[in-house]
């Protein structure tokens, strides 16, 4: 940030030169912060769902209550996870919490970018001094704090057929994969915003991707339950090791130690993070 | 002292489209500068480049001395654009667009001036309407609110006037008007061209990607200097008809270098009997220039 960005002077002066320092501010008579783009940015994304909070909060979080009663009625009885030190139910609802955060996470940042494409509205934020992290930063955390949203929402509904999960052994863990987990699918979502080009594209990612990833990333089960050959696909799946990890912050229990779905985790988001890094400076599909 | 903008061998393909072709310009500071051009002349590319929306394949542009590729940030900061689209972002009232707007631009405690420029373009009272809510005309004054928002010294109107009806054009333009005087650098498109002849103090014409044209408004018009002869007659003399500009529905509009030839064309419609049912003089203007620049005269 330019210390020169931020003086303010008097209105009506000639409007000279507003960044190179020459005359600066003080021509324009207004406080600019170069890189201080962010928080407007980031504010614009929040304001953007909670807006329709109805549709972006409150109906995954009633989506995902359904599923706990449907599958818990159902299961409770017949399935045994953990070895049984867990019960069922209260196995299944770290994984539809986790389950929402990955999910509304992708939804925001791939809906916001491609909504603003298709309405010619993005060049509201291409055409001022916003770098590509800047912009990055905004729509990620955007979508994480849907996500995070979301599952506290969804954690919160559903706690009432698990109260046990209130005394959490290990909540750093569950708080790291959330926050690691939303920030890989917000990329996700970013990416995947970029790319396509109508909406019927970015559903197509998401109902071939990300839906399959999710579903089949142990949130209904413990991949110990599984034949072996589908043991070892799932350790291909990254979705597996987010809510593994975020589950072991629950329990103390976990599939596979918890510090190696943190590197695993963390290397995905490191690895898609500098993707779309890249896509932003280059201006892919952004700037023609 | 760097120009406002300039733009030096400036060149951009699309697929095989040379949409610029090579450009140069320089645009100084504090002038009222005209951009025109037929459909696809490269004029909203140029732009583009200009705005860091294209990226071009070869040349480099500046906007006061600023690259906009390799020093984007204070060339954007010194740069405000009126797209040619009519694009808007439902989830917002009027007010709250130009405030994200100047948010972007890192300014805060911006309220002052948002109310200024919604008074100018004659939007207070809707303010605080949605977007969705607002008639064409409305959406397009806060486009231009959102060009204004950081004060930047170089603004950039592409048809800005489009869907705009007349008394509000007149408002937007006393306001831009005033902006200019203040001492900000204005380039417009526009297809009125009676505006760019009423607004700009020089004139560029792009054509297939070129400049063709590139001069102040007066040596334009002195460049093609002369009269046209609009006349109602049954034909034009034989000696006449590569002066003829324009013949529709026994309407002639007729090419003259001065005053003094209309007497020889008036004499050569004596001598073959032709009747004028009408006869009108018309000065230069613009459209003319234009016409002829661009090879759209006939």
């Amino acid at each position: 940030m330019s210390a020169a960005g931020e003086s303010q002077g008097p209105k009506g002066a000639s409007p000279r030169d507003a960044g190179g320092g020459r005359l600066s501010d003080v021509a324009i008579g207004l406080t600019v912060q170069v890189g201080r783009g962010f928080p407007t940015l980031l504010y614009k994304e929040l304001l953007r769902f909670w807006k329709v909070a109805l549709q972006t909060i409150l109906a995954p979080v009633l989506t995902a209550l359904l599923y706990l009663l449907i599958f818990s009625h159902v299961l409770e009885a017949n399935v045994t996870v953990f070895g049984g030190k867990v019960s069922y139910t209260a196995f299944l609802v770290p994984g539809l919490v986790m389950m929402s955060v990955l999910q509304n996470a992708f939804a925001n940042s791939s809906s916001s970018m491609i909504q603003s494409k298709i309405n010619g509205n993005l060049i509201f934020i291409l055409l001022p001094p916003m770098s590509p992290f800047e912009l990055f930063a905004a729509y990620v955390v955007g979508a994480m704090v849907r996500g995070i949203v979301v599952g506290a929402g969804v954690f919160a509904v559903t706690l009432f057929f698990a109260p046990s999960l209130l005394s959490l052994p290990h909540p750093f863990w569950a708080i790291a994969f959330a926050l690691l987990g939303s920030a890989i699918l917000g990329t996700l979502g970013l990416i995947a915003g970029i790319s396509a080009d109508k909406f019927d594209q970015l559903s197509a990612f998401q109902n071939f991707i990300i839906v399959p990833l999710t579903f089949l990333s142990g949130v209904f089960y413990s991949i110990h339950t599984l034949p072996p050959f589908w043991q070892t696909l799932s350790h291909f799946n990254p979705f597996f090791y987010m809510i593994d990890g975020f589950r072991y912050g629950f329990f103390g229990l976990s599939d596979v130690p918890p510090i190696m779905s943190l590197g695993i985790v963390g290397a995905c988001c490191a690895a898609l993070a500098a993707l779309a890094l890249a896509l932003l400076a280059s201006g892919w599909k952004l700037r023609h | 002292m760097p120009a406002a903008v300039e733009a030096v061998n400036v060149a951009r393909r699309f697929g095989q489209v040379q949409a610029l072709d090579g450009v140069d310009l320089t645009v100084g500071e504090g002038e009222f500068f005209g951009l025109l051009g037929p459909n696809g002349a490269g004029k909203t590319t140029l732009i583009s480049i200009l705005a860091g929306l294209t990226r071009a394949d070869s040349g480099t542009a500046r906007i006061l001395g600023h690259d906009v590729v390799s020093d984007y940030r204070n060339a954007r900061r010194n740069l405000g654009v009126v797209p040619q689209e009519l694009v808007f972002d439902p989830f917002f009232t009027a007010r709250q667009t130009l405030e994200i707007q100047s948010g972007y631009f890192g300014i805060r405690d911006n309220a002052a001036w948002i109310d200024e420029i919604l008074h100018h373009l004659d939007l207070t009272s809707k303010a605080d309407a949605n977007m969705r809510a607002l008639s064409g005309g409305m959406k397009r004054r806060v486009l231009v609110g959102q060009a204004l928002v950081h004060k930047p010294p170089v603004i950039i109107l592409d048809e800005p006037t489009a869907g705009v009806d007349v008394e509000l054009r007149q408002s937007l333009w006393a306001f831009i008007r005033k902006l200019n005087t203040d001492g900000h650098t204005i380039i417009l498109t526009t297809h009125y061209l009676e505006e760019a002849e009423a607004l700009c103090n020089r004139i560029a014409m792009l054509k297939a990607g070129k400049v063709v044209a590139l001069d102040t408004k007066q040596g334009l018009l002195s460049r093609f200097s002369g009269l046209t002869a609009r006349l109602v007659a049954e034909r034009v003399p034989a000696s006449w008809r590569e002066r003829v500009l324009r013949a529709d529905a026994g309407v002639h509009s007729i090419s003259l270098k001065s005053y003094a030839e209309l007497e020889s064309l008036l004499a050569a419609m004596r001598e073959e009997r032709i009747t004028i049912a009408e006869l009108a003089l018309e000065e230069v203007d613009l459209e003319q220039v234009f016409l002829k620049i661009t090879g759209r005269d006939r």
